[in-house]
């Protein structure tokens, strides 16, 4: 372990309680929050949470590939945010609203 | 040998005729080609009684392998010994004069061919019945008659009540004929094998039990109560006669009807062994033969007079038979087919000259125009009374003879039954033939003697009514030559009839007197009656009500129909509703099970993403503990 | 095999033939049947399987393996001789080509359900035949013909599936390399109330196809609503599948069990026989005459079987082609009745044979044959199969000869109500003669009554030794697990 790395001074653990809490945050939001925005921010907040996870662990355990998968999530993130964005835009035109609430057309 | 095979089958060749190019020749040659090959078996068969006058145990022809499975080996085998060609004679001569006369009778009738292709194939079956050498080939013919009646009883099938009757009668038959097939079923599981010879010999040597044999005989005599119109199972042999004449004298007089009594007789040995059964056959005898007779009485259809009387006359065979007289049976089996064919054929003379009337309170006085039938019925009247020396006083004589022998009591009630027999026959001779003409204008015009070829059979059955005593007179006539049929038939029955006592020579005569005194007393009462009171049977409105209850037939008719035909109708309508609820809307049922399960699954599926993310979460989650718990 | 692939590919071919279609379909047919008759002539009855066809099919385990024995010679006889008659029924003016194809298609699957070896392979072709029948009931049936349609395949689908659960664990249970194959499914042994269980499932399917009661609701109303030719595919073929199935794929693979549910078997058919025998009676309409007549023959067949005696289970086979063909002939009449009059209540129908004598004859020998008349075909399967049901039971036997006198009042009531007494359809002068197909049809069926009530032994010849080899092998496994 390399003593002079930034990170060296924390014990991995730290790192772990954070992502941890970030994810049930975001968790804990889309489950509960109404808006779709906002449903969406949340997911974000938990792919960082693994993502910074990753990076912790990857440093930890001087493993690059875990840095490497950050940058996959990254992509994807970005792709599914863009295009669930895109989607919510169509609904609002349509039912006036972001409310998830009302989005119940696909009932059994 | 092949002259049996070719007997049996010439029949086959006429109903091929007929049934097929009859249609489209003149009716002169279906019927005679029909008619010669019967008489070619008459032929075939008078050159087979030869044959087995020699040869005792008769002689025998095989077939093919019909079935083999197991226990049930039959093959399709005929044989002609001393009781089959007797049978033979009887079946062929007196189905030749039949046809004969339905040639002329059935005249103009534009299901001519079919007629006759029906009467062949009819005769074909009953001579399957009685060569077959084993049960099987038997019960092949046994339901080929009845197959058989059902087509010739509703030939003229556009009238639906002839319809019922056919129907009536095959289905009686064929409740009959699962007596006989349990019998056959016992038959084969307790001797192994369903040919005569070897079940007879089986069971004289006391292999299989008492009770067994008795089971046996009941069920054969079940079949033989359908087939021979015993109670229970005789209603449908009055109501047979909406059939053409000679069907009725055919089937109803000269041969189906005796095919239990065939069978009887060719089962004597295992009847010998069931005393039980005999007993049986002995008080249900006597009971048809009575309340048949008694019936018959107050008919005032000639054939259905004719017919109570062919159930009352078969019932008196049978009580021959519960005795054991197997010889005496067969003699009055023969006479029977000789009187009641012709007075058959004479009611059926009389009705085609009176255009189609069969009520015998309008006709009368049909002696000066009908000579030949007059004359001729008269001579089957007496026979079948009971004058002395015509053939019929000769075999009922001997049935009551050896009776008398046996069992005092039956004896007695067979002889009030033989004077009500009198009383009947010459009730329905002296009321169509004496007297004024009771019918109409038109009908008296027309009245005329009926053509040679309707005549012609008449005279030969007259003849044979007449003299065919002969083949069995008494010892108490002749020395020589007595009782001839039965020592032809020895051979067959001989062991069984060793224990018949027979009455000493003074006693017979005594006998014979009581019996002649009975139809005297007949004649003079129904003489007085009808010709010198000139009195008619009343309407029907005018009866008292124990003539009612006789003429209505002591009302059984309707008890079946409560009895049977009601509850049928009442379990089947019962069984179809229950399967209409419950069998088949149980699948409706399951639908609407499956139904409900889904519709209980479908509020998982409300459409809100926030459920599917918990669902979701709460699935991982679980995965998650499970496997941390493993 | 070769039986299974031609007449599915003729199907296909006249599914889009359009007017030939019938040609090809019929061709196709007859093809398959001469090629049974070929096997035939070189097949030896005491040889046990014969013509195997065996290749590993979906994987080691499941192969696609066929034989023929003495038993699934005779099926495969009916199947082929009676589909062709069936086509020629179908033969009427305005039929799409698609009925044709459906019709030699379900030859073919039929033809496979009697030559598979394979248990998979079985449930296969089992379900397969299935699907033609769906659609012809469903396509061109009468009255409520798709709830009637969806009910009966239902209804046949989850008894399918009990025995796919029972072909299942049977599986499980043979020992390495585990195999669908007859042979090995035979022997495997199980414990009586494994037996017992197991038995269920593949009894259920079968209790539905045949039908015993009390699993035949789907069978009256699907007979009367299909049209003929499917009643005719139903009552003549089909129900055969279920009863074969019984003798070759249930009483050999649970022999311990046996003892439980033959008895059982033995009373529901007799009972089937009276209670189809007693509906039957009131029907007033010609078809629902004929579907109860046949839950009532079937009963008795059934029943025969389930003696487990060799008298029992030849006269089950005999019977099997005797009811196939008599079915199929009344069908055959009672459809050229339908066609030509529009009706079928016995209450509008009457004195038809006075404008159509070859009809009548024809009919009233395909009613003898159905009566089990001697010198018909009906005969003797029916006298050995009371016979057997008789030496198993006597009261059970004599309760069972009931049918000789049922089955002759609803017989006779059919034929009567609708072909004798007074004319009561004014359409009756239009009745016209019988077309070259309908004709030749029903010739050759009462060719058949009358042949093999003649000489029923060469059927048998070609069965007895099979069913003696399978009575044998029933013996030997009936030693239970202890």
């Amino acid at each position: 372990m390399n003593t002079d790395s930034i990170f060296s001074s924390l014990d991995i653990s730290h790192y772990i309680y954070l992502s941890s809490v970030l994810f049930c945050i975001g968790l804990f939001g889309v489950l509960t929050r109404r808006n779709a925005i906002v449903l969406l921010m949340c997911i974000e907040l938990m792919l960082n949470a693994v993502n910074l996870l990753f990076v912790a662990f990857s440093s930890y355990m001087g493993d690059s590939a875990g840095q490497l998968f950050v940058f996959f999530i990254m992509v994807v993130a970005a792709a599914e945010a863009a295009v669930g964005l895109a989607i919510i835009v169509m609904i609002y035109r349509n039912v006036r609203s972001t409310d998830v609430g009302l989005f119940d057309k696909l009932k059994g | 040998m092949s002259t049996l095979f070719l007997a049996l089958l010439l029949p086959v060749f006429g109903f091929l005729f007929s049934g097929i190019a009859g249609k489209h020749l003149p009716e002169k040659i279906t019927g005679w080609i029909s008619s010669l090959t019967i008489l070619g078996s008459f032929v075939l068969s008078i050159g087979i009684f030869n044959d087995v006058a020699n040869a005792t145990s008769g002689i025998a022809a095989v077939g093919f392998n019909f079935l083999s499975v197991g226990d049930v080996i039959v093959d399709f085998a005929i044989q002609a010994d001393r009781l089959t060609s007797i049978m033979m004679l009887v079946i062929t001569g007196i189905g030749f004069l039949i046809h004969v006369y339905s040639i002329s009778y059935m005249h103009g009738d534009p299901g001519f061919y079919k007629f006759f292709a029906y009467l062949n194939l009819f005769v074909f079956n009953m001579l399957v019945l009685v060569m077959g050498s084993n049960f099987l080939m038997l019960f092949f013919g046994w339901e080929g008659v009845g197959l058989c009646s059902y087509l010739l009883i509703g030939f003229w099938y556009e009238n639906e009540s002839y319809g019922k009757a056919a129907r009536k009668a095959f289905i009686m038959n064929r409740i009959g004929d699962l007596g006989l097939l349990i019998g056959l079923f016992l038959i084969i599981a307790n001797f192994k094998s369903l040919n005569y010879s070897e079940v007879m010999a089986a069971a004289s040597t006391g292999a299989v039990s008492t009770e067994v044999i008795t089971a046996i005989c009941v069920a054969l005599f079940v079949g033989a109560m359908g087939k021979s119109a015993q109670i229970p199972l005789y209603t449908w042999l009055p109501d047979a006669m909406a059939g053409p004449t000679p069907v009725s004298a055919l089937i109803h007089a000269a041969t189906m009807v005796t095919a239990g009594i065939y069978l009887v007789v060719r089962c004597n040995v295992l009847f010998e062994l069931a005393p039980a059964a005999q007993q049986l056959i002995l008080w249900v005898g006597l009971a048809t033969s009575i309340l048949a007779a008694l019936i018959g009485l107050k008919q005032n259809d000639i054939k259905k007079v004719l017919a109570y009387s062919t159930v009352s006359q078969l019932g008196l065979m049978f009580i021959a038979l519960g005795i054991g007289a197997y010889s005496a049976a067969m003699f009055h089996l023969i006479t029977h087919a000789f009187f009641k064919a012709l007075l058959f054929l004479g009611s059926g003379s009389v009705i085609h000259a009176l255009g189609g009337e069969q009520d015998i309170r309008k006709m009368g006085g049909l002696k000066k125009a009908m000579p030949i039938t007059y004359y001729t019925f008269l001579i089957g009247t007496l026979a079948i009374s009971g004058m002395p020396l015509f053939s019929g006083f000769f075999s009922k004589d001997e049935i009551l003879a050896t009776l008398f022998a046996q069992n005092t009591l039956v004896w007695a009630l067979t002889v009030v039954s033989a004077l009500i027999t009198g009383i009947y026959m010459f009730r329905v001779f002296l009321v169509t033939f004496h007297g004024g003409f009771r019918g109409t204008h038109e009908q008296e015009h027309h009245l005329h003697e009926s053509p040679a070829l309707i005549t012609f059979p008449l005279i030969v059955l007259a003849l044979l009514s007449l003299l065919g005593g002969l083949i069995n007179l008494p010892e108490l006539f002749t020395q020589n030559n007595a009782q001839w049929l039965k020592h032809w038939l020895n051979p067959i029955i001989g062991a069984s009839q060793e224990s018949l006592h027979h009455p000493e020579h003074h006693t017979e005569w005594l006998l014979m007197a009581i019996a002649v005194g009975a139809f005297v007393v007949a004649l003079l009462y129904t003489r007085n009656k009808y010709i010198a009171k000139q009195s008619i049977p009343e309407s029907d409105a005018e009866m008292t009500d124990l003539a009612k209850l006789s003429s209505n037939k002591f009302y059984v008719d309707e008890l079946y129909d409560k009895a049977v035909v009601t509850p049928t109708e009442i379990i089947g309508d019962t069984l179809q509703k229950t399967d209409d609820s419950i069998f088949i809307g149980a699948i409706g049922g399951v639908n609407k099970l499956f139904g409900s399960i889904a519709n209980g699954f479908k509020f998982i599926q409300n459409g809100k993403i926030h459920y599917y993310l918990l669902y979701m979460v709460a699935g991982i989650v679980i995965i998650m503990a499970l496997n941390l718990f493993r | 095999m070769e039986l299974i692939l031609i007449p599915i590919l003729s199907g296909l071919i006249a599914a889009w033939a359009g007017k030939w279609s019938r040609w090809i379909a019929l061709l196709g047919s007859i093809i398959t049947g001469v090629l049974v008759v070929t096997l035939w002539s070189q097949f030896d009855p005491t040889k046990g399987f014969q013509f195997i066809f065996d290749k590993p099919w979906f994987s080691s385990a499941i192969h696609f393996k066929t034989g023929i024995d003495g038993i699934g010679l005779l099926l495969l006889l009916l199947t082929n001789f009676l589909t062709p008659v069936i086509l020629l029924s179908a033969f009427g003016k305005d039929k799409q080509s698609l009925v044709f194809a459906l019709i030699v298609a379900m030859q073919g699957a039929l033809n496979g359900v009697f030559l598979a070896l394979d248990g998979l392979m079985f449930y296969i072709f089992w379900e397969l035949a299935l699907i033609p029948i769906y659609f012809i009931a469903g396509m061109w049936g009468e009255g409520d013909r798709f709830k009637t349609t969806i009910r009966f395949f239902i209804y046949t689908f989850i008894g399918s599936l009990g025995m796919l659960a029972s072909l299942l664990y049977l599986y499980s249970k043979t020992p390495d390399p585990s195999s669908f194959s007859w042979e090995a499914l035979v022997a495997v042994k199980l414990s009586v109330k494994e037996a017992i269980a197991v038995g269920a499932g593949l009894l259920l399917a079968f209790a539905v196809k045949i039908p015993i009661l009390p699993f035949h609701g789907w069978q009256p109303k699907t007979y009367v609503e299909s049209p003929s030719f499917g009643s005719m595919l139903l009552s003549g073929i089909m129900l055969k599948m279920g009863l074969y199935g019984l003798i070759r794929w249930f009483m050999p693979l649970v022999p311990e069990a046996l003892s439980f549910y033959n008895p059982i078997i033995v009373t529901l058919g007799i009972a089937g026989v009276i209670y189809g025998a007693y509906i039957a009676i009131r029907q007033k309409d010609l078809k629902g005459i004929v579907a109860y007549s046949s839950l009532s023959h079937v009963g008795l067949i059934a029943a025969g079987i389930a003696t487990l005696s060799f008298t029992g289970l030849q006269g089950g086979l005999l019977q099997m082609l005797s009811h196939g063909v008599n079915a199929v002939g009344l069908f055959f009449a009672i459809d050229i009745i339908e066609r030509r009059l529009h009706t079928r209540s016995l209450n509008q129908l009457g004195g038809i044979a006075k404008v159509a004598p070859l009809f009548s004859v024809l009919f009233i020998i395909l009613v003898f044959g159905a009566t089990a008349v001697p010198f018909t075909n009906g005969f003797p399967g029916e006298l050995l199969l009371l016979k057997s049901i008789f030496s198993f039971h006597a009261w059970q036997g004599i309760i069972a000869g009931l049918t000789i006198i049922l089955c002759a009042v609803y017989m006779l009531r059919l034929f009567q109500f609708s072909m004798f007494g007074k004319a009561n359809n004014d359409q009756l002068t239009s009745f016209g003669a019988l077309q070259w197909h309908e004709a030749l049809g029903m010739m050759v069926l009462v060719l058949f009554v009358v042949f093999f009530g003649l000489f029923p032994q060469t059927l048998l010849d070609i069965s007895g030794p099979s069913i003696q080899q399978l009575q044998q092998v029933i013996e030997q496994s009936k030693e239970v697990l202890s």
